[in-house]
């Protein structure tokens, strides 16, 4: 299987607990969001708070995107809590 | 079209946003406007400042995409929003939403359809700075039901 390349962004809590704001990962092509927060929660402490109870919600390119979402090449994802503007 | 959507440190003048919404269109009757402001209690009390944080880029499309929706719903002429990001303090303003129309109900309910959605759909992150501390705020249930109401009911045509 072919490999594709992304990058991956955290915000605010997220961010800090994970000591990351932003890295490029090489994942198998078609991966999906949900196995993509699988592989990088198998690093463990503190990366299981992707998969933990607290809500994590995801963007693909920008755009909201859901679990079931598969990810292509140079694709940007972003993980992050809830938003708490305004 | 003159919508304007900006995401900035810099503070920003009502009163100019204002004189902006003014100059859109002589079909325009009616402007509401909001300003948030910091203050002194959220979840924590003796709260001293805010840091906000945002998906640049994101930010503005996701903007841009609910003045979108709120021209379907209502009729509207012009929109301006504005959202601060970084360190504020107290007291000072965080947010703005204009809405110019024809008809106050329009501009009403457009202005305040905008504000609640920027607090459940825009990718801003609040933090609260206190005496004691830094706290990320926790989206508000209260925020979650003012934002859904908007998808149950019609507004309807008045």
């Amino acid at each position: 299987m072919t490999d594709v390349t992304i990058t991956v962004h955290y915000f605010a809590r997220l961010r800090e607990q994970l000591g990351t704001e932003q890295e490029t990962v090489t994942i198998p092509a078609n991966l999906t969001l949900a196995e993509l927060k699988q592989r990088l929660a198998e690093r463990g402490a503190p990366w299981q708070l992707l998969t933990g109870e607290r809500p994590v919600l995801a963007a693909v390119n920008q755009a909201m995107a859901k679990n079931a979402t598969p990810l292509q090449d140079r694709d940007e994802v972003a993980f992050f809590p809830p938003v708490t503007g305004g | 079209m003159t919508d304007h959507v900006l995401v900035a440190s810099a503070d920003f003048d009502a009163a100019e946003q204002l004189q902006q919404l003014r100059q859109t269109s002589n079909a325009t009757g009616a402007i509401a406007t909001f300003t948030g402001l910091v203050r002194d209690y959220g979840d924590h009390s003796n709260v001293t400042g805010l840091f906000l944080e945002h998906y640049p880029g994101m930010t503005e499309q996701v903007i841009h995409g609910l003045i979108g929706d709120a021209r379907e719903r209502w009729d509207i002429q012009s929109a301006r929003v504005i959202h601060r990001v970084g360190t504020l303090t107290l007291g000072e303003q965080i947010v703005f939403v204009g809405v110019s129309s024809s008809h106050r109900a329009d501009a009403f309910a457009a202005c305040e359809f905008l504000m609640d959605a920027l607090k459940t759909s825009a990718p801003f992150w609040k933090k609260e700075l206190t005496r004691d501390g830094e706290h990320w705020v926790e989206q508000k249930d209260s925020d979650r039901e003012r934002g859904a109401r908007w998808h149950q009911s019609d507004p309807g045509d008045d």
